[in-house]
């Protein structure tokens, strides 16, 4: 009896000294180690009379839960102390800069062609693509400009052979030739791309990029054309509101065609879309001729629709405040990454186009 | 098209105002692209007199010139002209008056040390005439009392310039403009009544039109004026060339010009008596020559239409007229030309050689063949009332007959395509008011089409004017339907745009360059692909399309290092092309990636970029994008253009069908020849048409969720082989010992040196094992650590390490 409480004085005496890693350790085990004091009381527990038994099991329980508790608080406070010392001599400078990151940048005018697939998307347009060379029937003849035609004139084209066969596309319609002989109606597609022009000056470049758009069903008609227009520049250019206007116009394989303007203007030098007193043209389109529909065996009499074609870098530079068309495709590094995109900024219609 | 409000109202009878004309012209298809006020600045041009002259100090042809503007202060001003002369009265243009002929604007200058305060202006300077020796001379009876006003009379109405679509041929004159306003209610179309031409005198001078294969010449219609003197063109005609910013020259051009642009008429206006032996219109034949108007010789070709004499070609038809028979001054008689000329001939020879005239681009867009005689009628009139003279009968020889189109119109197609409907009565006058002729067959309208029209060929056509001129306001909106019948996307439309993202990810700025290229740089990159020229370049740099992205890229990265940047990194994809055929373009991801990484961070040690910097954007993407990286086989065939040692290439598997990717350093030579000041430059191409799709979509590939919650060990192994041994041989090795148990292999160290014997190497690998059945026992791990080395050992000859 007296031992377990003389026990418990000597130690609870020690456990309250000051205690180094190594001393702790040396208690733990003479306490409870194999052979330790505590372990040893254990072994009596056996050798003690029946009456005994119990109360002496029980004060040595007591007594052992009160050491290992000391013994843990003690771990702790070294523990703890250790790591405060540690924490003293631990101080940096938090302003130093992070480690290097690099950022890359999308393109406006990828950024663009995803808006305006996210947009037509909504609305149940396709995406369809075809080859940059194209040959003279799918680029003109196809398209109701015969050989003589003097809207060819508009368009001043890069051949690839003395025949002037194969050239790169002017315009992206030539996709809807080849959707359209590939394919049965009814059709809904837009079809983004590059485009080649020879002519260079500051508001041309030999290459560019257009969408074109096509529908084709039993009874679209130029309502419906006006509809998806007007759909399509109010959620392009996410301005609450917008003037639109269709005026008369002409392009070979389109009839009625139609030119569109928004309205615009200029504020503190920069331009502002939506209800300025200027127009700014910004597509053509039109109901896909008669002529086109039989070149592609689609029977006009029984299927109408329309086309219409997109400036793509020109709607960038409209709705991102760019001024030269040029500068798209100089590849100046500081101009990347200024009207570059976050790759993780994807245009989607529930995240928005843009933020 | 240029024309005024004044010049239309000639044929229009209307109260609105040029603002609502504006508006009007835009809504049926006129398109007004620019409106210019031509009178601003004219009143700086001042009538002046030369007072005193004396001899520039520094300068013996510059003279210094007091010059009385009016003002009560002479003005001094420098000048060259040899007829600058004292009592000279001319014409003075003050310092901020902007030239007419050269758009520059006047300041005041130093010449040769002497200060000039304005200018005195030849002819030319101000576009009166092409005369540009010497200043203006201005007659001094009638203008002495005017000295110190303006030369020029304030025009009163704005030049507005139209944007005429090729369809519209008849709006290329101020009659079809006109009628198009008219029939959409702006204003009523005048009835001008032509006087014709009675007269007993004979069309002496012989017409012929040969009637040959492919004559571009159905109709030649001309009279003879006799005794004419060519003169100035009156002030009313002068003014109204002016308008349009033209210069007159002599009332005969001037006259054949206004019939052109008032009613779209061209006409030609020959000296009859340069002609020998009567006129033929025929087809040229090889290497028949003539000079033109432009002063330009010509080399014809087989089949261009020329009018002839018997001494040679006179002009082309419809195009330009020749020197040999150009009326001057001194003409006394005139033949007039007015003729029909097919579009496609027309456009063919201009074509071919390269002339744009205004007669050419109204012919070949379609001119009314029943004008004929309307325009000699008002041509010689005028000419006699100016010239004077007498005038012949009208001769008019053809070959074919015209005739009328006629198209059978269905009323309720307008509802069809338009959307909308308008009355029978509206739809009546309209068509009538364009010049249409109405017969109501049944339930359709049969309609004879104006001559003016060749635009108008089918019920489309007919369609299309109705909507026009009803206004596309009346169009309603119909909202999109919201439905989507086909995925916007397929799968490697899918693909490009997450690559796309995936690269742009890694640190790459996105470019975009030209798909052609200079074929000096396209040569680096080219490979075994043919060089693939375009014909008519807009410059030599930009000559052939490109066999690879690599060429633009690399010469904009320059650009980019030449403006200090020193790590960069862009990419760009699109396409590269492999023949001049649609469809041999191949779409690739094309990169290249600068200089250091971490250049001068305090944290981090720089280094030079590598190739397993871009190794690992080409496997992380392709990894992003779904491809599984254990079954990638690299070997290092690469194109010429990367160092031949440091670059590889990439297959899906070991099947080896298509190269995915290309990744390496840039050929050191390369960067030598293309002087690229930079560290280190490594780059990769994705091509990705040779990405094969599992057939599986993304989500079917994965497999059921299954992990082994037993003891893993792992375990090192050192190997000693030969240098030519891959590290993929070495892994692939470990891994086919048993697939189940080997859950991870990974590369630790690599060395060659010291304590290694030469021509062989020490790759030190960590192998994970771990069973999905048991926890594994000392005996099973010694039995796979036997097994690898054993395989190892005879799979690739390596030795282990002890």
């Amino acid at each position: 009896m007296s031992d377990i409480k003389k026990i418990k004085d000597e130690f609870f005496q020690k456990l309250k000294g000051n205690l180094n890693l190594p001393e702790l350790n040396e208690i733990k085990s003479n306490l409870f180690g194999k052979n330790g004091i505590i372990s040893l009381q254990f072994k009596k527990i056996g050798s003690i009379s029946e009456n005994d038994r119990k109360k002496f099991a029980s004060d040595l329980n007591k007594i052992k839960n009160e050491l290992q508790d000391l013994i843990n608080n003690k771990y702790n406070e070294i523990q703890n102390a250790e790591i405060n010392k540690k924490l003293e001599k631990e101080k940096i400078d938090v302003t130093l800069p992070e480690r290097n990151f690099v950022r890359g940048k999308i393109h406006p005018v990828s950024q663009t062609i995803d808006e305006i697939s996210s947009i037509f998307s909504e609305i149940g347009f396709s995406v369809e693509e075809g080859p940059d060379v194209e040959n003279e029937y799918n680029n003109f003849t196809a398209l109701n400009t015969p050989d003589n035609h003097p809207a060819r004139d508009m368009h001043d084209t890069f051949y690839l052979d003395e025949k002037r066969d194969k050239l790169l596309r002017t315009h992206t319609s030539p996709v809807q030739v080849r959707t359209m002989l590939n394919d049965k109606p009814p059709f809904k597609i837009i079809a983004p791309g590059r485009t080649y022009r020879s002519d260079s000056d500051q508001t041309h470049s030999p290459m560019f990029h257009q969408v074109e758009g096509l529908h084709i069903d039993k009874d679209i008609n130029m309502g419906h054309l006006k509809g998806c227009l007007n759909y399509f520049i109010k959620e392009f250019f996410e301005v609450e509101k917008i003037r639109i206007r269709f005026r008369p116009s002409h392009f070979p394989f389109t009839e009625p065609s139609a030119e569109v303007d928004i309205g615009y203007e200029i504020k503190d030098g920069k331009i502002k879309i939506g209800e300025g007193d200027k127009w700014l043209e910004i597509l053509g389109c039109g109901m896909v001729h008669p002529n086109v529909l039989k070149n592609v065996n689609v029977n006009p009499n029984h299927f109408q629709g329309y086309a219409f074609g997109i400036g793509i870098d020109r709607l960038a530079m409209l709705k991102y405040g760019i001024n030269d068309l040029r500068s798209f495709f100089d590849c100046d590094y500081r101009w990347l990454n200024h009207f570059g995109f976050d790759p993780l900024d994807v245009p989607t219609n529930y995240r928005g186009l843009s933020r | 098209m240029k024309i005024t409000f004044d010049w239309l109202k000639d044929h229009l009878t209307t109260k609105l105002n040029e603002e609502q004309l504006l508006e009007k012209l835009t809504n049926i298809g006129l398109e007004v692209e620019a409106v210019q006020n031509l009178s601003i600045g004219l009143e700086k041009f001042k009538i002046a007199k030369i007072i005193n002259t004396q001899r520039h100090p520094n300068a013996d042809r510059l003279k210094l010139c007091d010059v009385n503007v009016g003002e009560k202060e002479l003005k001094k001003v420098v000048c060259g002209a040899d007829n600058a002369r004292e009592g000279l009265i001319t014409i003075y243009a003050y310092p901020g008056a902007i030239v007419p002929k050269t758009k520059t604007r006047l300041e005041v200058t130093k010449i040769r040390g002497v200060t000039s305060f304005g200018m005195l202006c030849s002819e030319s300077e101000l576009n009166l005439s092409d005369e540009s020796q010497g200043i203006v001379e201005l007659n001094s009876k009638k203008y002495e009392k005017n000295i110190g006003k303006s030369y020029f009379r304030k025009l009163n109405s704005n030049l507005i310039d139209l944007s005429i679509t090729p369809n519209r041929p008849d709006c290329l004159g101020f009659r079809g403009i006109a009628r198009d306003l008219a029939a959409s209610g702006f204003g009523k179309l005048k009835y001008n009544k032509n006087k014709k031409i009675n007269s007993k005198l004979k069309q002496y001078i012989n017409v012929k039109i040969k009637k040959e294969k492919s004559q571009g010449c159905s109709i030649f219609g001309s009279c003879l004026i006799k005794n004419v003197k060519n003169t100035e063109s009156p002030q009313w005609l002068k003014d109204k060339l002016i308008s349009l910013g033209q210069k007159p020259i002599s009332a005969i051009v001037d006259i054949t010009n206004y019939v052109m642009l008032d009613i779209n008429r061209p006409l030609h206006a020959y000296d009859a008596d340069k002609i020998s032996k009567g006129i033929i219109v025929r087809n040229s034949k090889s290497g028949e020559e003539f000079i033109a108007l432009d002063n330009k010789q010509y080399k014809l070709e087989n089949g261009m239409c020329v009018i002839s004499d018997d001494k040679g070609v006179l002009g082309l038809g419809g195009i330009i007229g020749g020197t040999r028979s150009s009326t001057e001054f001194n003409t006394k008689n005139i033949l007039l030309e007015s003729a029909y000329f097919s579009p496609g001939s027309i456009r063919d020879t201009a074509k071919k050689l390269n002339i744009d005239t205004d007669a050419k681009f109204r012919f070949e867009r379609g001119i009314d063949p029943l004008s004929i005689e309307d325009g000699l009628n008002k041509a010689a009139f005028l000419i006699r009332d100016i010239c004077g003279g007498e005038i012949s009968k009208i001769d008019i020889q053809r070959v074919g007959v015209h005739k009328k189109k006629v198209i059978n119109f269905n009323p309720s197609t307008f509802k069809r395509i338009t959307g909308f409907s308008i009355s029978s009565k509206e739809m009546f006058k309209i068509l009538q008011n364009l010049g249409f002729m109405i017969k109501k067959e049944k339930k359709n309208l049969r309609l004879e089409i104006p001559s003016w029209r060749p635009d108008v060929i089918g019920e489309i056509d007919v369609i299309e004017e109705l909507v026009r001129i009803s206004g596309y306001e009346k169009i309603k909106t119909l909202n999109p339907v919201k439905e989507r019948i086909k995925p916007t996307l397929n799968r490697s439309q899918k693909l490009f745009h997450f690559m796309q993202r995936a690269i742009a990810s890694k640190g790459y700025l996105e470019a975009i360059t030209w798909s052609f290229t200079d074929s000096n740089y396209n040569n680096y990159f080219r490979g075994t692909n043919k060089e693939i020229k375009i014909l008519n370049p807009i410059s030599s740099e930009l000559a052939v399309l490109r066999n690879s992205i690599f060429s633009n890229l690399i010469m904009y990265l320059n650009k980019n290092l030449d403006r200090g940047f020193k790590d960069l990194s862009i990419f760009e994809i699109g396409p590269i092309f492999t023949g001049n055929n649609p469809g041999q373009q191949n779409t690739v991801i094309c990169a290249l990636s600068a200089g250091k990484k971490s250049r001068s961070s305090w944290i981090e040690k720089e280094r030079n970029v590598d190739i397993f910097d871009v190794k690992r954007d080409v496997v992380q993407t392709l990894v992003e994008a779904g491809f599984n990286s254990d079954n990638f086989f690299i070997d290092s065939e690469t194109p010429n253009y990367f160092h031949p040692g440091k670059s590889g290439r990439l297959f899906l598997n070991k099947a080896k069908e298509n190269v995915v990717a290309y990744f390496g350093e840039i050929h050191p030579t390369i960067l030598k020849d293309l002087n690229l000041k930079t560290e280190s430059l490594v780059g990769f191409e994705i091509f990705l048409d040779n990405l094969k799709f599992p057939k599986k979509t993304l989500n079917d590939q994965k497999t059921k969720f299954d992990v082994s919650d037993f003891q893993k060990s792992e375990r090192d192994f050192a190997f000693i082989v030969s240098k030519e041994i891959k590290a993929q041989d070495l892994i692939n090795a470990v891994s086919s010992v048993d697939k189940k148990l080997i859950s991870n292999i990974k590369i630790f160290d690599v060395y060659e040196g010291e304590n290694i014997p030469k021509d062989q190497k020490s790759i030190a690998i960590n192998v994970t094992i771990q069973s999905f059945e048991k926890t594994l026992n000392d005996n099973d791990l010694e039995n796979i650590n036997n097994q690898i080395i054993d395989t190892v050992e005879n799979k690739t000859g390596a030795k282990i390490r002890s």
